[in-house]
C-alpha cells in the first residue's frame, strides 16, 4: 500500500526502520529476558536526530507532529515494542509541555528532549486512579514560591530513567476533576523518589516503576497551565498519543507477521512448506488484512489530528483500539504458525504476543476507549 | 607484541605550520554488494548488471574514522571516489552521514584503469581538492582485494602511509600516530602529516545517519570531475595507464569439509581437544 509520505516523513521512517533493523533487532531477546533498559539505543536515536521529530522547530526539533511520531513508534516497535517505549514513553511525558508549555517551560525543557539528551515520563496513574482518574490522591499544595507534592505515582513508563515527569495531582479536592492541576518535576529534586522497577509480562526492556513523592517541593513556575487544568492536561495529552500506542500495537504486529510468513515458507511438514497449506495462508491473509487495515485507520488518524482539528478523542480511541485489538489477533496466530517453535522464548514471536497485550490496556484500557467513543457518537446525535 | 617505528620527515625538516584544523580526504570505491563476483569472461571485467552496489564494507570505516577524526579537531571530510556516473548517488549517502563534501572522478579516460592508474587519478583528484592532512582508505575493496590503492596512492603523492591501522593513537597538527595490525600483534607507527592511511574494521564501528544530514544530502551536489579537470595526463589513465594485464579471473570455489564428531559430550570433547591438538593451533600449545 502507498501511504503517499511526504519525502520527509519517507525519510523519517527509512531511518527508523534502519536502527530497528541493525540495532535494536539483535538486542530485542536478550534485552527483554534481562529486562534492560536501552541505553545503547537511545543514543543512536538521539544521534539520528528523531528524537525530535514532533518537536517544534523553534524548540530545536523537526517540526513534525503526532504522525512523525508514530512513523518512528511503528518502526521501532516492528523490532521490540519495549525498547521503543523509550522513544513513546518521552512523547507522552513531554506532550503537555508542548500543549500546555508557556514559553519559558518550552525553552527549558523541549531542547534537551529534541536532541535526545533527555527523557521524559507521564505520571496520571495511582494504586487507585486507573480507568477512574477522578480518583488521583497525590496532593499538591502552594506553600509561597513553591508547591509541596504528596502521594505515589504507579507504574509509569520511563520511571526513574526519565529526567523529566509531567506530574497530574489535586490541588483542590473539593472541585473533583476540575481541582486537578498539572505540574513539571525534574529527577533529582529533594522528596522524590523511585519505587522498584516492575517485573511485567511484556514490554520488559522497558522500565515501569512508582514514583514517590515525600513533602517535594517544587517551584511555582513548575505549574503547567494553570490550577485546575490537569484532567484537561491529561486528557488532551492522551488524545495526541493514543495514536503512538497504536502505532506500536501495529509496529509489534508487523513484527510477529513478518516472523510468520518467513518461517510458514522454511517450514516443511508433509514434504511441503506449510505455506502450502491453504489453513496457513488464510490464516496469514487474515493478518495481512487486519494490519493494512489498522495502518491505514492509524495513519488517517494522525493526519487529521495534525492538520489541526480541534475534537478528536473518538478517532484517537478507535485507532488505539483497533491497532491494539489487531496486535493481540495478529501476534495470537504468529505464535499459532509457529506452532510449538513459537512458543519457545529463543524464537521471536512469543514476545511479541506478551507485547501486544499491553496496548489493549495502558493509556486507557479498550473498553474505556469504547466508552469515549461510543459517548461521542451519543454526543454527536443529540446534536443534529 | 609491539614495535615503534618513527618515520622521519625526509625533506620538510621544518614541517611547516599547520592549522589544528584537520582537512582529511577518505577514499571510498564502490563494489556489488555480494560476495560471490561474477566476472565477464570475455573481458575479463566484472558484471554489475543485476547486483546491487554498494560501498566498499571496508570504506564505510574510513568514513566513520574521518567523521570521529573531525569531531574531535574540527576541519572537513571530503569523500572521494572515481566510477561511472552512477557512483555519485553511492556518495550522496555519505553526506547523509555527515560528510561535509563529496567528488566523483568520472570519465570515459579512467575506464578500465589498474590499481597504479586509479592511484594516479585519485591523487590528481586529491592535488585538486588541495589542502589536505589525511586521506584514509579502507585496507582493501571486496571485489578485487588487492589492498593496493592506498599504498599507491601514497607514493603517487609522495607522503608516508601505514596500512591496516586498528587504532589512531595520537593526531595533530603535524603527525599521526598509529597502532597497525599485524599477523602476530600490532606496531605502533608515527609519520609526519600529510599521509595516507588504510584502516580495517577493528578501528571503529560505523554510524547510521542522522535525519538532519539525509536532508542536507538531499540537496547536496555532488561534484565530478574529469581527467581534464583534474589535470591528469590520459596516458597515465584508464586502460592507457595501465601496465597490469588480466590474464584470467575466477571466482574460487570454496569448498568446507565437515566431519561429524560422534559420541556422549565427554567422549566429543575428547575427541575434539584431540583433534585440535594434533592440528597444533597455537593456542592448543
Amino acid at each position: 500500500m502507498n501511504y503517499f509520505l511526504t519525502e520527509e516523513q519517507q525519510m523519517i521512517k527509512e531511518l527508523a526502520a534502519k536502527i530497528a533493523d541493525e540495532k535494536i533487532a539483535p538486542v530485542a531477546i536478550q534485552y527483554d529476558e534481562e529486562g534492560r533498559f536501552p541505553h545503547d539505543i537511545v543514543k543512536v536515536l538521539a544521534d539520528s536526530d528523531l528524537c525530535g521529530v514532533y518537536i517544534p522547530e523553534e524548540y530545536g526539533g523537526l517540526g513534525g507532529g503526532v504522525f512523525e511520531m508514530a512513523l518512528v513508534v511503528e518502526e521501532l516497535s516492528r523490532a521490540c515494542g519495549g525498547i521503543a517505549l523509550a522513544f513513546a514513553g518521552t512523547g507522552l511525558g513531554i506532550f503537555p509541555v508542548i500543549l500546555f508549555g508557556n514559553e519559558e517551560q518550552k525553552k527549558k525543557y523541549l531542547p534537551d528532549i529534541a536532541a535526545g539528551k533527555k527523557l521524559a515520563a507521564f505520571g496520571l496513574t495511582e494504586a487507585d486512579a486507573g480507568s477512574d482518574a477522578a480518583g488521583i490522591r497525590t496532593t499538591a499544595v502552594l506553600d509561597g514560591d513553591e508547591y509541596v507534592l504528596n502521594g505515589t505515582k504507579q507504574w509509569i513508563t520511563n520511571g526513574g530513567e526519565a529526567d523529566i515527569y509531567t506530574i497530574i495531582a489535586c490541588t483542590n479536592r473539593e472541585k473533583g476533576a476540575r481541582g486537578f492541576s498539572a505540574f513539571i518535576v525534574e529527577k533529582g529534586t529533594p522528596g522524590f523518589t523511585f519505587g522498584k522497577k516492575e517485573n511485567k509480562m511484556g514490554i520488559r526492556a522497558s522500565c515501569t516503576r512508582e514514583l514517590i513523592f515525600e513533602n517535594c517541593r517544587i517551584p511555582k513556575a513548575n505549574l503547567l497551565s494553570r490550577e485546575g487544568m490537569g484532567f484537561i492536561v491529561a486528557m488532551k495529552t492522551l488524545d495526541r498519543t493514543r495514536p503512538g500506542v497504536a502505532a506500536q500495537a501495529l509496529g509489534i504486529a508487523q513484527g510477529a507477521f513478518d516472523e510468520a510468513l518467513r518461517y510458514s515458507k522454511q517450514r516443511v511438514q508433509f514434504n511441503q512448506p506449510i505455506s502450502s497449506f491453504q489453513a496457513v495462508q488464510h490464516m496469514l491473509a487474515d493478518m495481512a488484512i487486519q494490519l493494512e487495515a489498522a495502518r491505514a485507520l492509524v495513519y488517517q488518524t494522525c493526519r487529521y489530528i495534525d492538520s489541526g482539528a480541534k475534537d478528536f478523542s473518538k478517532e484517537s480511541a478507535m485507532c488505539k483500539v483497533f491497532a491494539s485489538d489487531t496486535a493481540m489477533r495478529v501476534t495470537t496466530d504468529a505464535v499459532q504458525i509457529l506452532g510449538g517453535y513459537g512458543y519457545m522464548k529463543e524464537y521471536p514471536v512469543e514476545k511479541r504476543m506478551r507485547d501486544a497485550k499491553i496496548t489493549q490496556i495502558y493509556e486507557g484500557t479498550n473498553q474505556i476507549q469504547r466508552n469515549v467513543i461510543a459517548l461521542e457518537l451519543i454526543k454527536g446525535m443529540s446534536k443534529k | 607484541m609491539a614495535s615503534v617505528t618513527v618515520l622521519k620527515p625526509l625533506f620538510n625538516l621544518c614541517s611547516r605550520e599547520r592549522s589544528v584544523k584537520m582537512n582529511i580526504v577518505v577514499c571510498v570505491k564502490q563494489v556489488p554488494g555480494t560476495t560471490e563476483v561474477k566476472m565477464n569472461k570475455e573481458t575479463n571485467t566484472i558484471i554489475r548488471e543485476g547486483v546491487e552496489s554498494i560501498i566498499n564494507p571496508f570504506d564505510t570505516y574510513a568514513v566513520e574514522e574521518g567523521l570521529r577524526i573531525r569531531e574531535k579537531m574540527g576541519g572537513k571530510v571530503t569523500v572521494l571516489s572515481m566510477g561511472i556516473p552512477s557512483v555519485a548517488e553511492l556518495l550522496r549517502s555519505t553526506i547523509s552521514l555527515g560528510v561535509d563534501d563529496a567528488v566523483l572522478l568520472s570519465d570515459r579516460a579512467f575506464a578500465g584503469a589498474d590499481t597504479l592508474a586509479t592511484a594516479y587519478a585519485l591523487s590528481m583528484g586529491i592535488k585538486k581538492i588541495g589542502n589536505t592532512d589525511l586521506v584514509i582508505c579502507g585496507k582493501q575493496a571486496t571485489d578485487g582485494d588487492t589492498a593496493q590503492v592506498g599504498p599507491s596512492l601514497a607514493e603517487k603523492l609522495g607522503w608516508p602511509h601505514t596500512t591496516y591501522v586498528r587504532k589512531i593513537e595520537e593526531i595533530t597538527g603535524d603527525h599521526i600516530r598509529c597502532e597497525r595490525m599485524t599477523e602476530d600483534g600490532y606496531e605502533v607507527i608515527e609519520m609526519p602529516l600529510p599521509a595516507v592511511i588504510t584502516v580495517v574494521k577493528e578501528i571503529n564501528e560505523p554510524r547510521l545517519p542522522s535525519l538532519k544530514n539525509m536532508m542536507r544530502a538531499k540537496k547536496a551536489v555532488i561534484s565530478v570531475w574529469t581527467a581534464d579537470d583534474v589535470g591528469a595526463d590520459k596516458n597515465l589513465c584508464g586502460l592507457k595507464g595501465s601496465p597490469t594485464q588480466v590474464v584470467s579471473t575466477f571466482v574460487p570455489e570454496h569448498e568446507i569439509k565437515s566431519e561429524m564428531i560422534e559420541g556422549n559430550a565427554a567422549e566429543q570433547a575428547k575427541k575434539l581437544a584431540d583433534k585440535l591438538l594434533s592440528m597444533r593451533f597455537p593456542i592448543c600449545r
